[in-house]
């Protein structure tokens, strides 16, 4: 009999909620069927069996929220459950030669610790390892505070890296809104608590690093978009024409960004941190595209999209807008990016900043494409125009460097033929 | 540079130090007029006659004695036990005598000998024939144990072998002959004691000896194309001494690591290793230490059931996910679209 945990199906999850059960009580599940699929902060998971066996119980229902490494299910496999709670003198494999053991002797099974978490009287021990240990008597963390996510609930070094007073804080608050009735936490005000998603979380940790660390500068340029729009109204006639999906001005822009960067690779690039003495500059080009879904704010990365057409590009971040919508997408879709793209032209918006998605070294803010009065040739025309401004990281990319990158940017978009050629 | 087999380098390393040293001579079972077991000490006889290269009875107790004499007396020989299983019937004169001679009668004699012998399974050759012991000797304080894992090794390690004052144990492996590497062309002896990082990581530190290198290896490129993974390997290169200040500064970076071994896990090397980074690296790990290992059986004859004893690529890889998923570095397993 083994416990079926909750696991750990992304970098940031800290917990799960079980969406839907393939399996019930009394099936016989193998090896690589799909067990569960469970809800991240970030996407729905299929989550498979490693290990065969009759499903004996269920113990987290559908729609429950439960920590990473909280059993969620028994499997009877088989195999007495005397390996995890036998003492070590009775696991001990006997080398002898006639044995009715498996030939393969599992080193890790034979070896590892029970990994469930023994009650002891003021609570259950908090495991962590002595890589944790340390680096809590070197910053002085009280470990008690700090929620384990290895194996058996083992605090380790990535959830001290994670971990600050702010997310203890809110862990705590969200623990509590969870628990109790809506509370009007402020008369004055008249606040009510309301539990931070996962994904709110996330967002709120992530970015307010950025902003407290990386040195934003704000380039902002303007494109003469008539071209564009007049080459984007006919392509979509002749592309409707043969029933082929349309071309959106984000497709343009995606690709027309990836063929920059390839122009200025240095702003395809990564700050490391201050401790190191190297910066990290990407050959290949991803761009993460935000996309304010139903679910929150999330960046599906398109990877290679300098290799990829304009109809290529259009087709994949739909499909990955449409996966945003149904918290459908992977961790590896959401993951691996080099630069972003944040597009608020469709809510009218003429031009705004935005906050670099690290560990990415720049993010481009798009506003959108309207018809102004502008000087051509000493005329004053009608024409099309966007406002597109690009944030970036100071400790790697200067001024005059965005600027070119801009520059290169608006060559390719007022001379739209170049980017389907 | 050149490139050739590990074969090649032990027996063009053994004809250059014949050459350049007139007190190394050979001995061993069937090493003379059959030139070797696996061909190592070919054409050796023609070149040097029989006073250098003797063919002995089947007494390996006998003539390692016999070398342990005349290492004593100022020779530098190099025996030949057939396979690592046979040095079984000399143990003790390799651990009674050879590697206490030194420290018992004062420092008044030394035993500059070097003892050739392949281990390791995997050719269907049977229990008795297949072992992975060089662990016994490990053990022994007075001896040292190299095991190369590239002829370039091979050449530096048997240099050093020879040229060192006390007795060597020299593993070789069966598997290891036909493999081919690139040997430098100057004649530099390794550093008995050294341990080779064949490959820096971050992710994790990936520790083996002989075979166990390569696979080690093999494991590292793989899980990089795989999963994008930085693995540290080491090659021991060395058992006695066990370079110790390379696996721990390599796990005070590293964090994790995983040891793959030939031999059995209960009191095998990998265990040592383990408590080496336990000893040096015990406040910089996130994850327990893991080993990989032969099953703990005789090693079969049948070809699956002996390919299912030995440890594998795939085992490794294994060990390596889960050490890796108790890190908190979850592999890409799960929820592909």
């Amino acid at each position: 009999m083994i416990e079926i945990k909750m696991p750990r199906l992304s970098d940031t999850m800290e917990e799960g909620s079980v969406a839907t059960w393939h399996k019930h009580p009394g099936d016989r599940v193998e090896v690589g069927d799909i067990l569960v699929e469970i809800e991240t902060d970030k996407a729905t998971m299929e989550y498979e069996a490693y290990e065969a066996g009759i499903l004996t119980e269920v113990l987290v229902g559908e729609g429950d929220v439960v920590a990473i490494g909280t059993p969620i299910a028994l499997l009877d496999t088989g195999v007495a459950t005397a390996r995890a709670v036998a003492s070590p003198a009775a696991s001990a494999t006997d080398p002898g030669p006639v044995s009715t053991r498996p030939l393969r002797v599992d080193t890790v099974e034979t070896v590892t610790a029970p990994v469930t978490v023994p009650e002891v009287e003021n609570g259950p021990r908090r495991f962590a390892s002595p890589l944790v240990r340390r680096m809590a008597r070197q910053l002085n963390i009280d470990l008690s505070r700090v929620r384990g996510t290895g194996p058996g609930g083992r605090i380790i070094r990535r959830d001290i890296v994670d971990f600050d007073d702010t997310s203890a804080q809110l862990d705590e608050l969200v623990v509590d809104a969870v628990s109790a009735p809506p509370v009007i936490a402020d008369e004055r005000r008249g606040s009510e608590v309301i539990p931070l998603s996962t994904t709110r979380r996330v967002i709120a940790r992530r970015l307010g690093e950025s902003a407290r660390t990386i040195p934003h500068f704000f380039v902002t340029a303007v494109v003469d978009a008539e071209a564009l729009v007049t080459m984007r109204t006919e392509l979509n006639s002749q592309l409707a024409a043969v029933a082929r999906s349309k071309v959106s001005v984000n497709d343009l822009l995606i690709r027309a960004c990836a063929l920059a960067l390839r122009e200025h690779p240095l702003v395809n690039a990564s700050y490391v941190d201050d401790a190191s003495t190297t910066m990290l500059i990407h050959h290949r080009i991803n761009i993460g595209v935000a996309v304010a879904s139903e679910n929150g704010l999330v960046v599906p990365v398109i990877n290679d999209a300098d290799q990829k057409s304009v109809g290529e590009l259009g087709v994949e971040a739909k499909r990955l807008a449409s996966l945003a919508n149904d918290k459908k997408l992977t961790i590896d879709q959401m993951s691996g990016g080099t630069f972003t793209i944040s597009n608020l032209g469709m809510f009218g918006v003429e031009q705004f900043t935005a906050i670099i998605n690290p560990p990415e070294g720049a993010i481009l803010a798009v506003g959108s494409t309207t018809v102004e009065p502008r000087v051509v040739d000493g005329v004053i025309e009608a024409r099309h125009t966007m406002r597109y401004t690009l944030s970036s990281d100071h400790r790697i990319i200067d001024g005059a460097l965005a600027a070119q990158f801009l520059r290169t940017l608006t060559t390719f978009l007022e001379n739209p033929w170049s980017l389907v050629a | 540079m050149t490139t050739m087999t590990y074969r090649q380098a032990l027996h063009d390393t053994l004809r250059a130090e014949m050459l350049r040293d007139e007190n190394v001579f050979l001995l061993g079972e069937e090493i003379g007029v059959f030139e070797g077991s696996y061909k190592i000490t070919a054409g050796l006889l023609a070149e040097f006659g029989e006073k250098r290269v003797r063919d002995t009875p089947i007494a390996e107790e006998g003539f390692t004695g016999a070398a342990i004499g005349a290492a004593m007396l100022g020779l530098r020989p190099v025996v030949e036990i057939m396979t690592i299983n046979f040095s079984l019937l000399a143990l003790d004169q390799i651990v009674n005598h050879a590697a206490k001679i030194y420290g018992m009668f004062g420092g008044q004699a030394k035993v500059p000998l070097v003892i050739r012998t392949p281990g390791g399974g995997g050719q269907q050759l049977g229990a008795t024939h297949s072992q992975n012991i060089e662990l016994y000797y490990a053990f022994v304080p007075g001896l040292k144990v190299v095991a190369p894992s590239t002829p370039a090794d091979a050449k530096a390690l048997l240099m050093a072998a020879i040229r060192d004052d006390d007795p060597v144990l020299f593993l070789e492996n069966l598997a290891l002959y036909n493999t081919k590497g690139d040997v430098p062309d100057d004649d530099t002896p390794a550093e008995i004691g050294k341990a080779a990082v064949t490959r820096p990581g971050r992710d994790l530190t990936l520790i083996g000896y002989s075979r166990m290198a390569h696979i080690a290896a093999q494991v590292a490129d793989q899980l990089a194309a795989s999963d994008g993974l930085d693995i540290e390997v080491i090659d021991l290169r060395s058992l006695r001494p066990l370079d110790r200040p390379t696996i721990i500064e390599s796990v005070m970076k590293t964090h994790a690591a995983v040891v793959v071994e030939d031999d059995w896990l209960t009191y095998g090397i990998g265990a040592e290793v383990a408590a080496t980074i336990s000893d040096g690296a015990f406040d910089y790990l996130d994850a327990p230490v893991r080993r990989v290992a032969m099953a703990e059986v005789p090693l079969p004859y049948s070809k699956p059931l002996e390919t299912a004893a030995l440890p594998s690529v795939d085992d490794v890889i294994n060990a390596v996910h889960q050490t890796l998923d108790a890190v908190g570095r979850r592999h890409q397993k799960v929820g592909h679209d």
